[in-house]
């Protein structure tokens, strides 16, 4: 099973970015193989549809699950038919979620914002 | 003759001298393209008013079609495409409509649908035609609406003032760029000078001829008045910080209509720009 974290630095220490589509990196760990890899987010600059983008990453990675702290309503489109399970971050590093996360005390994200563009939503 | 009306911000006067200046010309058409909030109606109060609804083209897929190749997702730079289990999304909301997807896919799995994005309205106050551009909440941009507005108006022989969105951006591009004149608004303080400093930049990089009005004047030292001595701008005139005509303004009244020395204010500063409009034409042919 693979988890996705968008995180400020290439590193486990990191913390969490508090943006998902404009993260600078993901952090990608394998939760068998324990391996973590870092991508860059080339949605970050994007014009538009940052959070579109993002997650076909997300997508294009095999993530199985997503650790964000708030996710906007496109980004969600995408990742809900792509049957990506969305968690909410806790305070911590990105090593502390994941480990929240198998321990099983992270809940599922639930409050999908409309976003920042005045997209979707009303 | 066109006349474009613009400032750096909301709030400094634009509809207030584009609707006067309308209103004083007696015959005319005034064009709201400010279609994101379009106030100019509310002063005009316009009758017979017809509707007519305003639309892009957005893609539309034929997943028969679509073999799954993204192009299309890596050529969109407003990111409206995604490609998730084996399906292309298409996010309309997000989409520009700059057609560049149908073009590169070589499937020809997109093709065209129509989107509505607002409106114009037309209808008639006096002697003055008033054309209102409106923009659905949450659309990308007012450009279709504008282009529309504008072009329509170009059959249409008679002075025209064009009522421009606030700021320096595309949609005010599309407003001044086919103008013989633009009258900048500017407001006294240090604030209203950056903003004028804005459009300032961009009459020139259009290469239209300019001048600025001075909104809300007092007795004091004024910071826009300075920047165009500095930068040898022509003043086209002065509108007092005045009570009167503040208070004929919010309740959405036409000051020339109320007022024999607004009338005068705004007939005067008609006259100044149609000559400077016809000295143009007549050195820069």
């Amino acid at each position: 099973m693979k988890i996705a974290i968008p995180v400020d630095e290439k590193t486990l220490e990191s913390k969490v970015c508090v943006s998902f589509g404009r993260t600078p990196y993901f952090l990608i760990y394998d939760v068998e193989t324990k391996d973590s890899i870092f991508i860059d987010n080339s949605a970050a600059a994007s014009t538009g549809g940052a959070g579109i983008k993002a997650a076909q990453i997300m997508v294009d990675n095999k993530a199985d699950v997503l650790l964000t702290p708030r996710l906007g309503e496109n980004a969600a489109d995408v990742l809900k038919p792509a049957e990506i399970k969305i968690c909410k971050t806790i305070t911590g590093s990105a090593k502390d979620n994941i480990d929240a996360f198998i321990a099983g005390k992270l809940s599922l994200l639930d409050e999908i914002h409309a976003g920042f563009h005045g997209h979707g939503g009303n | 003759m066109r006349i474009a009306v613009l400032s750096g911000k909301g709030g400094t006067g634009k509809t207030l001298i584009s609707v006067n200046l309308a209103a004083a010309a007696k015959t005319a058409t005034y064009i709201d393209c400010d279609v994101e909030e379009p106030n100019g109606h509310l002063f005009f109060k316009p009758e017979g008013v017809q509707v007519e609804e305003i639309s892009v083209k957005i893609p539309k897929v034929d997943h028969e079609l679509c073999n799954g190749c993204r192009k299309c997702v890596d050529f969109c730079n407003f990111n409206a495409l995604a490609y998730i289990k084996n399906k292309l999304i298409v996010f309309d909301d997000v989409c520009h409509s700059c057609g560049g997807c149908i073009l590169v896919c070589p499937e020809r799995a997109l093709t065209e649908k129509a989107k509505v994005i607002g409106k114009i309205k037309k209808g008639v106050s006096g002697e003055v035609a008033v054309w209102t551009g409106v923009l659905n909440t949450g659309e990308a941009t007012g450009i279709p609406i504008i282009k529309k507005l504008l072009e329509e108006s170009s059959e249409v022989n008679k002075q025209t003032f064009i009522d421009c969105p606030p700021g320096s951006a595309c949609i005010v591009m599309e407003s001044i760029k086919d103008a013989d004149y633009c009258i900048l608004v500017a407001e006294p303080t240090l604030f209203g000078v950056h903003n004028l400093g804005m459009v300032y930049e961009l009459v020139k990089l259009f290469n239209r001829p300019f001048g600025v009005m001075l909104n809300k004047c007092l007795d004091e030292e004024n910071p826009a008045e300075k920047f165009c001595f500095e930068n040898n701008i022509k003043i086209l005139g002065r509108i007092p910080f005045d009570n009167e005509l503040g208070t004929l303004n919010s309740n959405a009244e036409i000051a020339v209509n109320r007022n024999e020395k607004y009338r005068e204010l705004f007939s005067s500063l008609l006259n100044k720009v149609t000559k400077e409009v016809q000295h143009e034409t007549t050195t820069n042919p």
